[in-house]
């Protein structure tokens, strides 16, 4: 759901059900990256209502779309972190093995 | 005289920060009263009066981000996270506790329970006990569904003490035995004494076939941990049950988590402002509680302090506890490296994990961006 003014698509809140803080902080962090942002922010409006706003205001640019690269953006820190990862245990494996003969 | 921008004289080096910018960005100071520069300037413009670009650049971001391990076996591992920030490290520890899923028993069938644990807190003792099966071979139940092959995995339990036995007998949770055809208890709607019946009863549950004739259970059964005390049994006393699970969350419950804990500390960092020599070295070490500080010859009878092993550093700040020592000791916490350890409960190994964990992160952005098309 999104709610923001027809006239000013650079800003706007947008609510998400059923997250919390695990993608909202995160998102928060990679909006607050992105040079276009001016002001982001998040809030659970309620603890036992499993939703949150994400508030973005852009320095012009659709707020929505770049909402949308800041989560392309997570998805590629995300990817790069599981490839790094797998190959440190793979490596750390390798390294163990060749020890123990 | 023209006016140059602060940013254009020339001994100001190009898109760095000065000092102590920089020091105040990347660590946290452990002062002796409370730590400051806790938080973390996320603000792409943060530094844009000094001509600094505070923005993400993904490919600086793969240039700089680092995996370790440092301990790893098939419960536990450890490992430094280096170059990323406080947020994300923190999702993928959220995810961990709460959004991993495993099996977990979540229905219990009591046919006979004459021991001293009531049933509900039998039943909560059988829903913590791990179960050892990749949950990703399983299906999610929802409320309607008939408990099948693909979403629930039965245990029996069938203890007795013999009356007269004169001790008392313990039950484990290795006497919990798998049931890979499913219930055998049949439904109160089904009339046993049919005579003229000769399919089988409808149990509570409907398996089309045998989970262990499936290639990933044929040669592994199912189990859970050995070794967890369920309940006593007096002489006489009996349990009889049947323990249904299924998949599951850590935020329904604790119980589906796959973590005993996941949690991860920043790299703490131990640097002497002057040298220290002599008695004061010595006092060094001896303040110490975890021996962060050895003493090194300098030749000719002096000695000096060197960190030794700052990793081992837990904050306490008893060096700098005492007057004038804050001006010799510096503590500080470097905010991007992560000092990451996984504990699993024995489903999944924590490396796979913590893949795991990864992947759910990027499964949330997917939807979102889906969502929003
Ligand atoms: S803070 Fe505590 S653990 Fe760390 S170096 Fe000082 S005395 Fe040792």
């Amino acid at each position: 759901m999104e709610h923001g003014s027809y006239h000013d698509l650079s800003a706007s809140t947008v609510e998400l059900k059923d997250e919390d803080h695990t993608l909202a902080n995160s998102l928060r962090f990679t909006l607050n990256q992105d040079p276009r942002v001016t002001l982001c922010g998040y809030s659970i409006p309620h603890p036992s209502e499993a939703k949150v706003n994400i508030r973005v205001q852009t320095t012009g640019d659709p707020a929505k779309e770049v909402l949308k690269d800041s989560c392309q953006d997570l998805m590629m820190i995300c990817q790069h972190v599981r490839s790094t990862f797998d190959q440190a245990v793979a490596d750390f494996k390798n390294n163990q093995s060749s020890e123990s003969e | 005289m023209p006016k140059t921008p602060l940013w254009d004289l020339p001994e100001l080096p190009k898109n760095e920060l000065p000092l102590h910018l920089q020091l105040q960005k990347t660590r946290v100071f452990c002062n002796n009263d409370a730590p400051t520069h806790t938080e973390n300037i996320h603000y792409s413009g943060a530094y844009a009066a000094m001509g600094v670009d505070n923005s993400l650049r993904l490919d600086e971001f793969r240039k700089n981000f680092k995996v370790k391990i440092i301990k790893l076996n098939e419960e536990d591992m450890e490992f430094d996270l280096i170059g990323i920030d406080a947020s994300i490290a923190n999702a993928f520890r959220r995810i961990l506790i709460s959004e991993v899923p495993t099996m977990a028993i979540e229905k219990v069938l009591v046919a006979n329970s004459s021991s001293v644990v009531q049933d509900e807190v039998l039943a909560h003792r059988l829903g913590l006990i791990p179960i050892i099966v990749d949950p990703r071979l399983f299906d999610y139940m929802s409320e309607n569904d008939i408990p099948n092959e693909k979403n629930s995995i039965v245990f029996k339990l069938h203890v007795k003490n013999k009356r007269g036995s004169g001790e008392r007998r313990t039950v484990f949770s290795h006497d919990l035995q798998w049931l890979p055809f499913g219930s055998e208890y049949a439904l109160p709607t089904e009339n046993p004494s049919d005579p003229n019946s000769n399919t089988k009863p409808k149990t509570y549950t409907s398996y089309t076939f045998s989970q262990d004739t499936l290639p990933e259970f044929s040669s592994n059964p199912i189990t859970v941990t050995p070794g967890i005390i369920i309940s006593k049994l007096g002489p006489g006393q009996e349990i009889e049950l049947e323990a249904h699970a299924c998949k599951g969350l850590g935020k329904t419950h604790a119980k589906w988590s796959p973590v005993a804990t996941a949690w991860y500390r920043m790299l703490p960092e131990v640097i002497l402002l002057q040298d220290i020599e002599d008695e004061d070295a010595e006092e060094l070490v001896k303040k110490c509680p975890v021996n962060v500080f050895d003493i090194e010859d300098m030749g000719k009878g002096r000695k000096w302090a060197t960190v030794a092993r700052p990793r081992a550093c837990t904050l306490c700040r008893e060096c700098i506890r005492e007057p004038g020592w804050e001006e010799k000791v510096a503590l500080r916490r470097v905010k991007d490296h992560f000092i990451f350890t996984i504990e699993s409960t024995g489903a999944l190994p924590p490396e796979v994990l913590f893949t795991e964990a990864v992947k759910i992160l990027e499964d949330k952005c997917e939807r979102l961006i889906t969502e929003m098309s």
